[in-house]
């Protein structure tokens, strides 16, 4: 079976590959090399560009430079169709297929067998149940596939990539709603896949999949290649330290860690059921609690829940050793807290309101409709953070969804901002935004900290927190696993903490 | 951009300058058809004219665009407004009927109105049914709702004070000119004057974002579909004292349609946002303009519909989003000398270098 595995006849090879969007470069000359017969996971964290690359790889989006070769012939796939035609079958996170068709509808649907233009049942069930039979299922064709689990209609998906492509299998996500006996199921599936001689191509945000099923891995950062491995040779820490990366000049400033006040917010067993497990925070004027932790270890869960974005249904939540009740996010804001969302576009802007009434559109809810601010105010307080957060823009009256991403950002900070907030929770404040801006929004932490406000940041960027925290906390499996205070924070150690395999 | 401190909405007149357009040639058509259109007579203490009558005719349209173009700024719509007419023209004529006073109607229809758009609302904001299906509950049920309150019959009334609403006149102008005027104004100056008017456009837009910034559109929501009930309720009320009777069958019908096309014409997108109530006005006066030229033109009535529906697909042409982008084009490409591009581009290559 290693005999496979020799280096020089990739199935698919895909050389300097580029991408452009307006403003950011989402792929910079990558390589991926898929040999026959291996699954290759394609690790990296959310924007690090594994979606786009698969998207180029099958046609979705047009590459901007590079060659894709596929058996040693060079291809141009336009759309996912061409691509399919060609050999490279994709199965999503989201079973893509129709619910209210039979399974043998679904695994032939256009390419159904037909005589004198009418299709053939019988054949076509019969044909369905061999392929089926093929992967260990045994079931009825004719059912519609909604009457099976997501597990199954996962396999049937596979099935049909299999059967319409035959070359490369792209498997992006396919274990996120699954169980663990499922993911077992699934596997099993991809061996067989595996075994006919097919490359495949893995995606998960889940670690311990990546080394159960998974030969090699390339891992993306940022766009580029960080390097290719052979997953036996590697621990997850190993994989953690590639995917996250850390320049190991760890800043290591004078840390003010004395400039912290008061305790602000004390939070008790917050939690819930099935979200996150209960959790303890307290949380001190000038200072900033950083959150780490892969995704979907609970960061976004724990900022939503104090805000009441999420109602937690048990623990209570202190303010100034006053117990407050936090059903809503207009409960919070009263409260004076502040929630800049880790989505953006979907969580965050008002697109088609202007960049002024973006920006007070906060401060005006909280002060009610009855109350409106008056224009020379408003004017006054939209000038000032577009002057002091440099909010680049052609004219106040603009929809905030023609700035540009970080310019975005930096227009809910000021949103947030102009409410005077005591407590300020960030969620990925520097997501998707231009180096400059970057630098700017992590500045602005600090200043805020200094100024006395507490503030609770959400972040995968390890270097950022490390810059920024005054401490931080670590989660991992939507629990908090480790806490660490001034000079134990290091990437190193954060690293440690996520990727602990048993924690004691 | 210079600032903008001075004056409320700089760029009204921008705004609704497309349906004041459109309202100028329908006018014009008016006037082709039947030249004496804009002659107006004053007579036994009252205004005559067919420019008059346009407006009077209109009311119950341009009530009905006020409370809806809010619904539609939230992403929703609300069908049901005609059938409100009904039960609130059903309850006004009811309560005469029985011995009590026009006030007293008119605050009963007003009630009614209330409830029915409450009712809504809680369908809408608190159950979170789809705006299109829980306005279309009320809307069969509505006229139901009215012929159980008239038992069945036209409840006919002669009641002085209530009849004045409908066909009645203030210093010469009819009432329902003045009633549609004075809430458009009203609710105009309620939105814009305080921050309601944002804060709807903000949940129409993006209501899990608004939500977040703690606003609190579950209220807001009611609020909208509540108004749209008043407005209904008030047009009812004209409509029945117009003709002296309460038509369960009939009052109203169809007229949550012309509404909607009224908010439509108005530029109002039916996804939400940004709205003028303002223009959703002169959407109700260009359908009832249209009205007036197709009467006056002296067609056979069976032309009527169709040479509507034609009128009205060439408006909704002029304002489709291809042919916006396409006279853009136009205009951009039209009359601006070009001869300096390539030149700029290549300085700006080598500032780059």
């Amino acid at each position: 079976m290693k005999d496979t595995l020799t280096p020089d006849t990739p199935v698919l090879h895909a050389r300097g590959i580029s991408k452009f969007f307006p403003g950011t470069i989402a792929l910079d000359d990558v390589e991926l090399r898929l040999m026959p017969g291996e699954v290759h996971a394609l690790l990296g964290e959310n924007g690090a560009g594994k979606s786009t690359l698969i998207k180029c790889l099958t046609g979705a989006y047009r590459r901007d430079a590079g060659t894709l070769l596929l058996d040693g012939r060079e291809i141009d796939p336009v759309s996912t169709a061409d691509s399919q035609r060609l050999g490279i079958g994709t199965v999503y996170q989201e079973v893509n297929l129709l619910p209210n068709l039979t399974v043998a509808e679904n695994l032939f649907l256009g390419r159904q067998p037909t005589r004198a233009g009418f299709i053939m049942r019988r054949q076509m069930n019969a044909e369905a149940r061999a392929v089926l039979a093929g992967y260990g299922l045994s079931l009825d064709p004719a059912e519609p596939l909604a009457a099976y689990s997501v597990a199954i209609q996962q396999v049937i998906a596979i099935a049909r990539a299999v059967e319409m492509s035959g070359k490369v299998l792209i498997l992006d996500e396919p274990t996120a709603s699954l169980d663990h006996d499922e993911v077992q199921l699934l596997f099993d599936v991809v061996r067989q896949v595996k075994a006919r001689g097919l490359a495949v191509v893995f995606i998960t945000h889940f670690l311990d999949q990546v080394f159960a099923i998974s030969d090699r891995a390339t891992v993306l950062r940022n766009g580029r290649v960080v390097g290719e491995c052979l997953l036996a040779e590697m621990t997850q820490r190993d994989v953690v330290t590639m995917m996250l990366g850390r320049h190991l000049e760890a800043r290591t400033k004078a840390r003010d860690t004395g400039a912290a006040g008061k305790t602000l917010v004390e939070i008790a067993d917050l939690g819930k059921r099935g979200l996150i497990a209960p959790f303890s925070l307290n949380i001190r004027e000038g200072e900033v609690v950083g959150l780490a932790g892969l995704l979907g270890s609970g960061r976004t869960e724990t900022a939503n829940l104090i805000f009441g974005a999420v109602q937690a249904d048990q623990g209570r939540v202190m303010l100034r050793g006053q117990e407050i009740a936090i059903k809503t996010p207009r409960d919070a804001v009263a409260h004076r807290f502040a929630l800049c969302p880790e989505d953006r576009k979907l969580d965050g802007i008002v697109g088609d309101l202007s960049v002024r009434d973006n920006i007070i559109l906060a401060l005006q809810a909280r002060q009610g409709w009855m109350r409106p601010i008056p224009r020379a105010k408003v004017e006054e307080i939209a000038q000032t953070y577009v002057r002091a957060l440099d909010i680049r823009l052609a004219s106040l009256d603009m929809p905030i969804r023609l700035l540009s991403g970080g310019n975005q950002q930096k227009a809910l900070l000021a949103r947030w901002l102009a409410t005077n907030p005591d407590l300020l929770i960030l969620d990925e404040p520097t997501r998707g935004i231009d180096v400059g801006a970057h630098a700017e929004i992590v500045a602005l932490i600090e200043q805020l900290r200094a100024d006395g406000m507490a503030l609770l940041v959400a972040s995968s960027e390890l270097e950022e927190l490390v810059a920024y925290s005054t401490r931080v906390l670590v989660l991992r499996d939507r629990q908090q696993v480790r806490e660490l205070v001034g000079d134990q924070i290091t990437p190193d150690n954060i690293i440690n903490a996520i990727a602990i395999e048993e924690v004691a | 951009m210079t600032s903008q401190t001075v004056g409320p909405r700089p760029s009204i007149m921008r705004r609704i300058l497309p349906q004041l357009v459109i309202l100028i040639v329908a006018l014009a058509l008016n006037v082709a058809v039947f030249p004496e259109f804009f002659q107006i007579d004053f007579r036994n203490g009252r205004l005559f004219g067919n420019l008059i009558d346009v407006l009077n005719r209109g009311a119950p349209v341009a009530l009905l665009c006020i409370g809806m173009t809010l619904v539609i700024a939230t992403k929703g719509i609300d069908l049901s407004v005609g059938a409100v007419m009904a039960i609130a023209g059903a309850v006004a004529a009811s309560v005469v009927v029985e011995g009590h006073g026009w006030g007293m109607a008119l605050l009963a229809a007003l009630a009614a109105g209330g409830l029915c758009g409450l009712w809504n609302g809680f369908l809408v904001a608190v159950l979170r049914i789809q705006p299109i299906v829980a306005t279309l509950v009320l809307m069969v049920a509505g006229r139901g709702i009215a012929q159980l309150v008239t038992e069945g019959k036209i409840l006919t009334f002669d009641n002085a004070g209530l009849i004045h609403l409908g066909a009645g006149t203030v210093a010469g102008l009819p009432t329902p000119i003045l009633i549609w005027l004075a809430l458009g104004a009203l609710v105009t100056c309620v939105v814009r004057k305080t921050a309601l008017g944002m804060l709807i456009e903000a949940i129409g837009i993006n209501e899990r974002s608004s939500r977040l910034a703690g606003i609190n559109s579950r209220v807001l929501l009611v609020c909208v579909y509540l108004v749209s009930g008043l407005c209904a309720a008030l047009a009812g009320v004209i409509v029945a004292a117009d003709i002296k009777g309460a038509d369960a069958n009939n009052a109203g019908l169809w007229l949550e349609l012309d509404a909607i096309l009224a908010v439509v014409i108005g530029g109002n997108s039916l996804l939400g946002g940004r709205f003028s109530i303002v223009a959703s006005l002169i959407g109700a006066l260009i359908i009832q303009s249209i009205n007036s030229v197709i009467l006056l033109s002296g067609l056979p009535p069976e032309f009527n519909l169709v040479i509507k529906a034609l009128l009205i697909l060439g408006i909704l042409v002029i304002q489709s989003p291809r042919i916006g982008t396409y006279i853009y084009m136009l205009k951009a490409s039209g009359p601006q000398p070009q001869p300096d591009a390539p030149p700029i581009r290549s300085t700006k290559e080598e500032t780059a270098r």
